[in-house]
């Protein structure tokens, strides 16, 4: 298929292996350069699942420093607060269309077990996540997660994969962003994909509903730094899931929740939990435009507003679940495929990994 | 001794149009108009309801305010020199109806709605689904599934609403069985509440029950265990907006044959609310009411607590909701009364605006704001208003003048005379049969239909299609001509500042 995009803000893209096989970043960057004119190269970024397996029990924190101050100050935050097995910089090259690139770090943390006695081991991580972006002037997380890291920054994102020379990384889940901003200015933190632990997300459109999800999230100490709209998604996934314990369906639910007059359509049982999800979870009911795909280390989940007015594309071949903005930007890098649709608006499409990782 | 009073209005029948038919003389309750030869009005006893003005067939009445000016004086109003004309002649209270007329500020007026461009799109409310439903009553902060996943968890009980408007509290007493009969069917035909406020439920509105709040006030009047248990909910009245910290007095004179039935009380009695409860002093006493009703109704009712806004609104709630209660009532200082101390109604308790924005950071603060559903009343005049409180952080507004008037009220202040010339806020036979319950509760309909598709519309231009992605969102809201304390009460950006 011959590879065109429509001119119109944001491309997502994402691909699992559902066998946990892992693929090189060559892949995923091929198919988010095909959808190009729908960024304007104020942002793109990707994640990646199974990158370290050297080191896959470890926090893996990539950190963004706007100097040397900050870099410092968090280091030595990172020595109260962690065990650090390994620190490096992140591997970058020079790139066309990259420019000012912040100081990109990562390091392999460890949670001292004595730091654990009144609270998880993730809500740690969690509550230091917070205190980086908050109380350290200059310093970012970019990702947090076991196995996993985020890469992104100003720039195209074909431009952004070959700086991180992507390349060099395989992963058996790699989801990938193309901005076109509109709300807050292009910075290398703002790019997508947003990450807590080893939750993920990008996401194409505007949550219009962004002020009372705030509000909601920051009752559950979640403090939103970010001025932008996408960070929400992946807190309230992180509060759903993780601390309120949900199934995924249950979770996806809650965030695009099906209308009234098709819930008291549905079966007694299927009705009373879509009903008390509504009640119970209204104020996470994401609205407006979107279109996101969540990355985590067992899954991919790809979810379109209650009435999709951003488009999104699934397809499978194989072990293989793909989901983009456009289906160009899947047949550019699969062609035969042995099924593709157009989810339905707030339905969630759910890959799930059912193998070890190779 | 002739009142030294002068008449607020003045009369004027056109004697050329005027064909003395007399319907004017039959129409006007307070005998403001007579039949000597021709139709002529006593001034001094209009009110302004403009029953008569509308029920002329020739349009030949006219009321002005009384063309008499006084020596100027920015201090000495006329209205407050009225007021020490009455009172030296009198020596009492001075009594007045509906709600705070002062030109305080409303806060509604300077706060501005978003809307969408470009970067996400509105949604057309003709095409799109765009839901208003609202679940009242306590909410737990997660939900749990065991391991089939299948929900675990049980929620209190919740209540219905199709539209984020329910019908304020007004007694029996205070306005008509065929305004309440009013209410009760619109209520029922809208999917929302009535509510009986504290004079109890008489048996012809029953068959509504299911859409009716009941209210336990200071004075229990006609608060059995068959009373709590026929209802949608239960609310115990504290206070009320128009009248803060006091109590609530219908005249004997009003207490007839079916009051007395529906009160409990004799015939002829003066049905006295004390200012407190007298089993409520302090906010463990209000714990065990709450609890000892929701024992009576075997929890399965929303237990609601009514409050007036006052300054330490914020933490009374915070008790409120940790005692126990699923809905918090917020009744703002301009809310209505059928009768209140003037000086108690124009100058006590704080705007419902603020008092709403304060106890939703607060209770969000504590974390407890899902333990309880906020309704807030208190001047909502239009359906801007509701959109503009649900976006401060109410759950659903409450509207008592503005189903009045829907009903035909004039707004002329005069309820406690019990002379309503428009059947509402009366109890004699001839006036109340002037309102026609099937009429009314059509025209109640008709308005809560009308801000249903106002409130769709403006959720539209917001790109939002649920009433809960409003809630709370103070974001959409920007104030105008605010300065910055207020707005950080409001917790809203000034007009101008982006994101």
């Amino acid at each position: 298929m011959k590879c065109d995009g429509i001119p119109s803000g944001c491309a997502i893209s994402g691909m699992m292996s559902e066998q946990g096989r892992r693929i090189d970043g060559r892949i995923i960057i091929k198919s988010i350069a095909c959808m190009h004119d729908r960024s304007n190269g104020l942002g793109g970024g990707f994640a990646a699942y199974g990158i370290y397996p050297k080191r896959k029990d470890m926090y893996a924190f990539h950190m963004m420093y706007d100097n040397m101050e900050a870099k410092e100050a968090t280091e030595e935050f990172f020595k109260d607060y962690f065990n650090v097995d390994k620190d490096e910089p992140v591997p970058t090259q020079r790139q066309n269309g990259i420019s000012n690139p912040p100081i990109l770090w990562r390091y392999f943390l460890e949670v001292p077990e004595n730091k654990l006695e009144f609270l998880s081991e993730r809500d740690y991580v969690t509550n230091t996540v917070m205190k980086i972006n908050s109380e350290i002037e200059g310093a970012f997380v970019a990702s947090s997660g076991k196995n996993m890291g985020a890469f992104k920054g100003v720039g195209y994102p074909e431009d952004i994969g070959k700086f991180y020379k992507l390349e060099d990384y395989s992963a058996y889940i790699w989801t990938a962003h193309g901005r076109f901003p509109t709300n807050t200015p292009g910075w290398w933190g703002g790019a997508h994909p947003f990450t807590l632990l080893d939750w993920s997300v990008v996401h194409n459109g505007e949550i219009s509903s962004y002020g009372i999800n705030k509000r909601y999230l920051e009752m559950f100490g979640y403090k939103l730094e970010l001025r932008t709209d996408t960070e929400v998604i992946a807190y309230l996934i992180d509060l759903l899931v993780r601390r309120h314990k949900l199934p995924i369906d249950k979770a996806v639910m809650s965030l695009a929740s099906p209308f009234w007059k098709d819930i008291d359509r549905m079966e007694p049982e299927q009705k009373k939990t879509a009903t008390m999800l509504r009640q119970v979870y209204g104020s996470t009911l994401l609205n407006g435009p979107f279109s996101i795909i969540v990355g985590h280390s067992n899954g991919m989940i790809g979810l379109n507003d209650r009435i999709k007015l951003r488009p999104m594309t699934a397809a499978r071949k194989d072990d293989m679940l793909y989901m983009a903005s456009e289906e160009s930007a899947i047949r550019e890098i699969a062609p035969d495929l042995d099924e593709v649709w157009s989810p339905r608006a707030g339905t969630a499409v759910i890959g799930t990994l059912k193998a070890e990782v190779e | 001794m002739e009142s030294q009073l002068p008449a607020e209005f003045a009369v004027n029948v056109d004697h050329e149009k005027c064909r003395r038919c007399k319907r004017c003389v039959i129409n006007c309750s307070f005998g403001a108009i007579e039949f000597k030869d021709k139709v002529t009005p006593n001034s001094r006893l209009c009110v302004a309801c403009h029953r008569c003005a509308t029920f002329c067939p020739e349009n030949a009445i006219t009321i002005t305010e009384n063309p008499l000016d006084y020596k100027y004086g920015y201090n000495w109003t006329p209205e407050i020199r009225k007021n020490i004309l009455k009172q030296a002649e009198s020596g009492g209270i001075i009594l007045t109806g509906m709600g705070n007329p002062k030109p305080y500020p409303i806060y509604w007026d300077h706060m501005l709605i978003d809307a969408c461009q470009v970067t996400n799109p509105s949604i057309d409310p003709l095409r799109e689904p765009m839901e208003l439903r609202t679940y009242l009553g306590a909410k737990p902060d997660s939900l749990e599934f065991d391991e089939n996943i299948s929900l675990a968890t049980e929620l209190a009980p919740q209540v219905k609403l199709d539209i984020p408007i329910v019908f304020a509290a007004m007694s029996y007493g205070a306005i008509s069985l065929n305004a309440h009969k009013a209410l009760a069917m619109a209520a029922t035909r809208m999917g929302t509440l009535m509510n009986t406020g504290e004079g109890g439920m008489h048996e012809d509105i029953a068959p509504y029950a299911d859409r009716i709040i009941v209210q336990v006030a200071s004075g229990r009047f006609g608060v059995t265990s068959k009373y709590l248990n026929r209802s949608a909910a239960v609310e115990i009245k504290i206070g009320q907006g128009a009248k803060p910290g006091i109590g609530g007095h219908l005249p004997g004179e009003k207490v007839g044959e079916d009051i007395s039935k529906t009160r409990m009380i004799p015939v002829g009695t003066d049905a006295l609310s004390p200012a407190p409860h007298h089993d409520i002093y302090s906010i463990e006493d209000l714990s065990q009411l709450i609890y000892a009703i929701k024992e009576a109704t075997d929890y399965k009712k929303p237990v609601s607590v009514k409050i007036a806004a006052v300054h330490n609104v914020a933490a009374i709630a915070s008790g409120i909701v940790r005692a126990g209660a699923d809905i918090v009532m917020l009744d703002g200082f301009r809310g209505g009364t059928g009768a209140a101390p003037m000086v108690i109604r124009d100058h006590v308790g704080i705007p419902i605006e603020l008092a709403l924005a304060a106890v939703d950071d607060r209770l969000r603060q504590e974390g407890i704001r899902n333990r309880a559903s906020i309704l807030v009343g208190g001047s909502i005049r239009q359906s801007a208003d509701v959109v503009k409180a649900i976006a401060l952080g109410a759950d659903a507004c409450v509207i008592g003048t503005a189903s009045l008037i829907a009903m035909g009220c004039r707004v002329c202040q005069k309820c406690y005379t019990g002379n309503c010339a428009w059947g509402i806020a009366t109890q004699k036979p001839e006036l109340v049969r002037r309102l026609n319950p099937e009429v009314a509760a059509d025209r109640l309909c008709n308005l809560l239909i009308a801000w249903g598709h106002e409130i769709q519309e403006v959720l539209g231009s917001l790109g939002i299609n649920a009433i809960e992605s409003l809630r709370g969102s103070r974001e959409r809201l920007r104030g105008v001509g605010l300065p910055q304390e207020t707005l950080d009460i409001l917790g809203i950006k000034h007009a101008g500042i982006g994101q």
